[in-house]
């Protein structure tokens, strides 16, 4: 786990020369293929206890969170609470079950404990609130609402001198929102160089693809020009994705520009049974395709970390 | 109107002067003592105290008297621009950090518009996030996009929030602090600009919860939030002067509501009125009423508040009288009611 990864930006140096120092290296990417495979391991298991779930999504997402939790968060597990962590903020409530399943990797919340997901008297609802679980710092679910407290965060830490820097994972359906857009502008005239916001392009929401729903491209021009640090990548390459948080963490200072990295996603990611299924808010997963999705995983998984 | 040498214009001077509507129009009797922007300066002596109170608004710093505290504390300041969502989610998100802000706009945009963003994000995690909303009520002549004539009717159904009608300066300087120091997320009815000063007279200290009687009557008693108050008490003295003993209970905390307090002066053979600057439809007539019902009294309750129904432009004494909010029509209504 780092533990500083708050950088001021160096003087008389390029953004390249930057990354350069903090190179994408082998035993990076496979830690991160490591946790990401766990992740969606985890998901799984957690949406056949309930049968149904939020599983295409987590899939979807699983290396957008191993990165973050597993090489850019500075926390400490046995103290959800430590003052000088960053920030994880999980706009989008229903992401939950893979939330869970990063927060299981980190050690925040027991593995064993993941199998409650969605019951009764859980820790673990269906949709993540932050008075349930530990490590889960806003209630999101009304989509919209988790940038608009990232930026009250970002600013309340900045004024009371902490370097804690706050993410917040949002999805490209929560675009749609006025609200993001509101806290898009107030983040950038507030200069909130601690903040960034990841967003889960998969092209899906409620009622279909997001094209048909409501047009959001061009999604990277829209925040070029909101003044934000803006990256697109391919966010089920965990290789770009340490790069692209690499180059925002080398960006990051107390007052600047508040980045953004844009992660092209692909729901049900690692499991062939799903990625080639009809795209689903809500996917439906037969009681006798559980195994079967764990089983691909694993298959998948252990043939590109042999290859 | 002053005459001229040449060619007065005769028309002009025969025509009766026009009354017209403000956007910030006082409420205020002429003579009435007043003070001014008391939120303003009482968020400013509480912020001298407690280092973790900030301030937020949504290009209305001048408006809500925000100004003051943004001109004593710029670093503790922040202008979210006119962007109630983003002012109220991020205000949950500086309470997140252990800050206390206090996040201004008028009550329409906060009550209406932002009402999703104060739900989840401050009053479900129970944060010290405290609203403050100006022109509440019928405190403003433009129409139905700045009345917020049924802000507390949105605001009652929203668990752990605190809601403050305050009647005068006295409330409001008295009112900050408390706010501040009180656990969860508030909601503050503001008065801007020159405030009446009215409590002061009555031996009378404001704490959050609490009703008040500030005056006894044998005849009809009045239970008033806000700045009905003041008319309430004004209306008591008129009375008077038909031999008609008026008591007034002030009862500026809207929720939780001191019912302990408002029962004991309703279950007796008084007449007994509901005075508020808001719509008679889930304000402070329905919170007495349900009280009322609750405790199993079989009294009769009689509203004195806005109609059901979106109001007029216009100049708000024109439109305090056409309500039924002025005092007179107060005066009226209470005699009409003893027969």
């Amino acid at each position: 786990m780092p533990t500083d990864t708050v950088q001021d930006t160096p003087q008389g140096q390029t953004l390249q020369e930057q990354i350069l120092q903090t190179a994408v290296t082998p035993e990076r990417v496979e830690k991160i293929s490591a946790a990401a495979y766990r992740i969606r391991h985890h998901a799984l298991n957690m949406g056949e206890v309930q049968g149904q779930g939020y599983v295409g999504q987590a899939l979807g997402a699983a290396d957008m969170l191993a990165t973050v939790y597993g090489d850019q968060l500075n926390f400490r597990a046995e103290d959800p609470h430590w003052e000088a962590r960053d920030r994880f903020l999980l706009s989008t409530g229903h992401y939950a079950i893979g939330h869970y399943a990063a927060l299981a990797e980190a050690g925040i919340v027991p593995v064993e404990e993941l199998e409650t997901y969605g019951s009764d008297d859980s820790r673990l609802p269906m949709s993540g609130m932050s008075t349930y679980t530990p490590g889960m710092e806003i209630s999101g679910g009304s989509l919209g609402h988790g940038l608009t407290i990232a930026v009250g965060m970002a600013l309340g830490l900045r004024y009371q001198g902490s370097s804690a820097r706050v993410f917040n994972f949002l999805s490209d359906g929560e675009l749609d929102e006025g609200s993001t857009w509101e806290a898009a502008m107030g983040a950038h005239h507030h200069q909130l160089g601690n903040l960034t916001a990841m967003v889960d392009i998969n092209a899906l929401q409620a009622d279909g693809k997001t094209d048909t729903v409501l047009r959001t491209e061009p999604v990277t021009e829209k925040w070029e020009s909101f003044g934000w640090y803006t990256q697109r990548v391919d966010g089920n390459d965990v290789g770009a994705l340490l790069a692209a948080f690499d180059n925002a963490a080398a960006q990051a200072a107390a007052v600047g520009r508040p980045s953004v990295i844009l992660c092209d996603t692909k729901v049900g990611r690692g499991v062939p049974l799903l990625e080639d299924r009809e795209k689903a808010h809500f996917m439906r997963i037969e009681e006798n395709e559980w195994q079967i999705c764990r089983e691909q995983l694993t298959a998948g998984y252990e043939g590109k970390a042999s290859a | 109107m002053s005459t001229t040498t040449e060619a007065p214009d005769t028309t002009a001077a025969a025509k009766p002067k026009l009354k017209t509507s403000a956007m910030i129009a006082s409420f205020a009797d002429p003579g009435q003592k007043t003070a001014s922007a008391p939120f303003g300066h009482a968020l400013v002596k509480a912020a001298q105290e407690n280092d973790k109170i900030v301030g937020l608004t949504a290009d209305l710093g001048k408006y809500t008297d925000m100004q003051i505290f943004a001109k004593a504390f710029p670093e503790r300041f922040f202008q979210m621009g006119m962007a109630e969502q983003l002012l109220f989610g991020a205000a949950a998100g500086l309470a997140e950090t252990g800050l206390v802000p206090f996040a201004s706009t008028y009550s329409v945009f906060a009550a209406r518009r932002a009402y999703d963003f104060l739900c989840l994000d401050a009053a479900e995690p129970n944060l010290n996030v405290n609203i403050v909303g100006g022109l509440p009520g019928l405190t403003t002549g433009y129409g139905p996009s700045h009345q917020a004539t049924e802000d507390m009717a949105i605001f009652r159904g929203m668990p752990n929030l605190t809601i403050v009608d305050p009647c005068d300066s006295i409330d409001i300087e008295q009112a900050v602090p408390q706010l501040a120091a009180s656990e969860g997320p508030t909601y503050l009815r503001l008065l801007r600009g020159n405030v009446p000063t009215v409590l002061d007279e009555y031996g009378y200290t404001f704490e959050l919860g609490k009703a008040k009687v500030l005056r006894g009557g044998n005849d009809v008693v009045f239970i008033s939030s806000g700045l009905m108050t003041m008319r309430a008490l004004q209306a008591a003295k008129a009375l008077a002067a038909h031999n008609v003993d008026v008591a007034v209970v002030h009862t500026p905390t809207i929720k939780p509501f001191d019912a302990e307090t408002v029962l004991k002066e309703i279950n007796t053979d008084r007449l007994a009125v509901t005075l508020e600057n808001h719509s008679v439809v889930g304000g402070l007539f329905e919170t007495v009423a349900s009280a009322v019902v609750t405790a199993g009294l079989g009294k009769r309750v009689v509203p004195i508040g806005l109609p059901d129904q979106f109001l007029d432009a216009g100049a708000l004494p024109t439109l305090h009288d056409r309500y039924g909010l002025a005092t007179d029509r107060i005066v009226a209504k209470v005699l009409a009611e003893l027969g």
